[in-house]
């Protein structure tokens, strides 16, 4: 699969609210007994789903369909399993809006060609607010412009700069970019003294 | 990149360096290959830990593209999430996790990577075995795909959990694509109370600083008490800075590192060790090195610590109250009241007194032999109750054989403990250890999100093994202060 440039993306909206939803929540740990991350999608947050007993955002009938998933501070904190993004991926999910992101998960994102953008307080206070009025809406996310607009407005969307880079530029595999090192690689291990045994 | 490496001499290295630097900076510089286009920077990873829940899919994903591991003599696998922890013998009773024990043999076999299996004598929780068999050292980079790889950096590596597709970068290229962290220090003054360890030191710095206030960070831990701390407990708190939303956490090696390392499986050996000892040192931080910031946190003051909530950072002195709601800032509000709510708790209620179902000894966190060996003490003064079922779960079978040796699980089994065989059990719901409905579990592990345990009703508190010792012997929360 060759990596594809994201330098837009338009869609609908999921609103999830809540701060420092962690990485068991999102996919819980007993569907982590896998070989594959084929089959994880339906999984995505299965215990909250069960005990909201129909009224998660992610079954709302409304929000069907939707591909941004719009979450609050420190979204995918804890562990740091890939299977999290895996399962939002194969939900549906092509990019997460949010007020701030856990590394770790904002680097597996990023290794998956998923952006994780931030939006300032208010503005995100507003899109959540908009899209939960009107999920039907549209909303466009540039990453050329740092611009997302929804019908609560065109605002400022955050991105770091190094990802966004991969993103716009198609080069979120990183396995590609690093074997195109070469030798250097063995260079910077050779001056390693562990990589030689102290000799 | 200056050619240096054409430069590099048989004779004696020498390692002074100009400029003062932390050790991340010093480690950050030693291993950087070269910047990317991208601004990120690729950067060796001297040590490559794996197991069976994160590296399936990035072998499949090398095959898919027909590529080779490039160092398979930096990477080393062992199994601790999926496996059984009573019986361990095979093929395993749950389909997948043999399914997955399968998968690891293979694709380590193939690629010709060592593999701590049961069998071994080796095999144990990743974190647990790094360090014990000296894989871990100062001044390395490690990876490994679990977040608790932070853990290492109790010997002054830099240590990086990553996913699964970094998995796959690494065993393709022995490199990451990273940006790099701002170092805060964080000096942990004066001297820990009797029945005060390291889990509560760490727990103490995530209240503080909160559970994201590491994101973008590495935090370097020292201080007076963090020099008195033995390796095993630097483990403890480097292990929890991920809970604290820093990747990275370590501690700068010392005599008592040097210590912990000489002789064991995978340190160098003879003059060998002398010159790695002189390298070592020479990666510490300079004592003028320049942070992004420093905190200072009182060690006179911290208390034996339990969290009452659903992340690391809702927790209390075990003498306090739950917080009231007047006194959490508005925007937590809603967190706070999910909180409660999840854990069946009050407001301004005191934690000591709550009745538990579950004790759980065991994790990367508090696994190791000083945490049995503690955790016994309190287990001698009398019996598990009644209604509480508790369990003692060795970080490795090293760990398990120490142990033994010294008779601490005849003393866990006289008082009423199941004495289980190594793995990670019932710190995540993979293997058959697991809380069932509401059950509330007193913890020595790293976290307690809704759900972790196993049962998405289930209930988690987290403390330091003693205390949880000391829960199971009153079938409630109580200050293990009381039994020491
Ligand atoms: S003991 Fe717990 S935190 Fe540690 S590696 Fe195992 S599952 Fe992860």
């Amino acid at each position: 699969m060759a990596p594809q440039a994201v330098e837009r993306i338009t869609g609908r909206g999921c609103v999830l609210r809540g701060d420092d939803i962690d990485t068991d929540r999102i996919i819980p740990a007993r569907f982590l007994r896998c070989v594959t991350f084929d089959g994880l999608g339906e999984h995505a947050f299965e215990d909250d789903r069960e005990q909201a007993k129909g009224n998660h955002p992610l079954d709302n009938e409304d929000m069907a369909g939707a591909n941004i998933l719009i979450v609050g501070e420190n979204f995918g904190c804890g562990s740091s399993r890939e299977h999290a993004p895996q399962s939002l991926l194969r939900f549906g999910f092509q990019a997460f809006v949010g007020l701030s992101f856990a590394e770790i998960f904002a680097g597996n994102c990023t290794a998956l060609g998923l952006p994780c953008i931030t939006l300032d307080k208010h503005d995100l206070a507003a899109l959540m607010d908009s899209v939960e009025l009107d999920p039907s809406q549209e909303i466009v996310i540039d990453f050329r412009s740092d611009q997302l607009t929804s019908r609560a407005g065109t605002v400022k969307a955050h991105q770091r700069p190094g990802p966004k880079k991969q993103l716009i530029e198609g080069s979120w595999d990183a396995t590609a970019i690093l074997i195109e090192a070469g030798q250097e690689i063995e260079a910077t291990a050779n001056q390693l003294p562990y990589v030689r045994n102290f000799q | 990149m200056a050619p240096e490496h054409t430069r590099c001499a048989p004779e004696r290295p020498s390692y002074s360096q100009a400029v003062s630097k932390s050790l991340f900076d010093k480690v950050w510089d030693t291993h950087s290959v070269r910047e990317l286009p991208n601004g990120q920077t690729q950067l060796f990873i001297g040590l490559h830990l794996i197991h069976e829940v994160t590296s399936p899919q990035a072998f499949a994903m090398l095959r898919e593209r027909g590529l080779e591991v490039r160092f398979p003599e930096r990477t080393f696998a062992t199994v601790d999430h999926i496996i059984p922890t009573q019986s361990q013998a095979r093929p395993l009773a749950d389909d997948l996790a043999e399914s997955m024990m399968v998968a690891l043999e293979r694709n380590t076999q193939q690629r010709g990577i060592p593999l701590f299996d049961p069998e071994s004598g080796d095999q144990g929780i990743v974190h647990v075995v790094g360090p014990e068999l000296g894989l871990t050292q100062p001044g390395m980079t490690i990876a490994c795909g679990d977040s608790h790889t932070s853990t290492h950096g109790a010997f002054g590596a830099v240590a990086f959990g990553i996913g699964t597709s970094q998995v796959r970068d690494i065993l393709a290229t022995q490199c990451l694509s990273l940006d790099r962290l701002k170092v805060r220090r964080i000096e942990v003054t004066g001297a820990l109370r009797p029945g005060v360890y390291a889990k509560d030191v760490i727990l103490s710095i995530i209240r503080r600083l909160g559970v994201k206030g590491g994101v973008g960070h590495a935090y370097e831990y020292a201080g007076d008490v963090v020099d008195a701390m033995s390796l095993e407990q630097r483990m403890t708190l480097c292990n929890m800075s991920i809970e604290g939303g820093a990747r990275v956490g370590y501690v700068n090696p010392d005599e008592k590192t040097f210590e912990y390392l000489r002789g064991r499986r995978y340190a160098p050996q003879g003059d060998a060790f002398d010159r790695a000892v002189e390298w070592w040192r020479s990666m510490a931080s300079d004592p003028d090195a320049a942070y992004a910031d420093r905190i200072t946190i009182d060690g006179n003051v911290i208390e034996p610590t339990v969290t009452w909530g659903i992340n690391p950072g809702q927790n209390i002195g075990v003498n306090e109250n739950i917080p009231l709601l007047s006194d959490v800032p508005d925007d937590e509000r809603p967190g706070f009241a999910e909180a409660l709510d999840h854990m069946q708790l009050r407001a301004g209620q005191a934690i000591v007194g709550t009745p538990i179902n579950v004790a759980f000894i065991g994790s990367c966190t508090n696994g190791r032999l000083s945490d049995l060996r503690e955790a016994a003490e309190v287990a001698k003064r009398g019996h598990v109750a009644a209604n509480v079922k508790a369990l003692v779960v060795p970080g490795s079978q090293d760990v398990a054989r120490q142990a033994e040796a010294e008779g601490l699980d005849e003393i866990f089994r006289a008082a009423g403990f199941e004495w289980r065989k190594a793995g990670c059990s019932m710190c995540l719901a993979m293997n058959p250890d697991k809380l069932k409905g509401d059950e509330l579990c007193a913890s020595s592990s790293n976290r307690n999100f809704k759900g972790r345990q196993g049962s998405p009703m289930g209930r988690t508190l987290l403390m330091s093994p003693v205390m949880v010792a000391a829960a199971a012997l009153d079938g409630k929360v109580v200050d293990a202060r009381e039994y020491l």
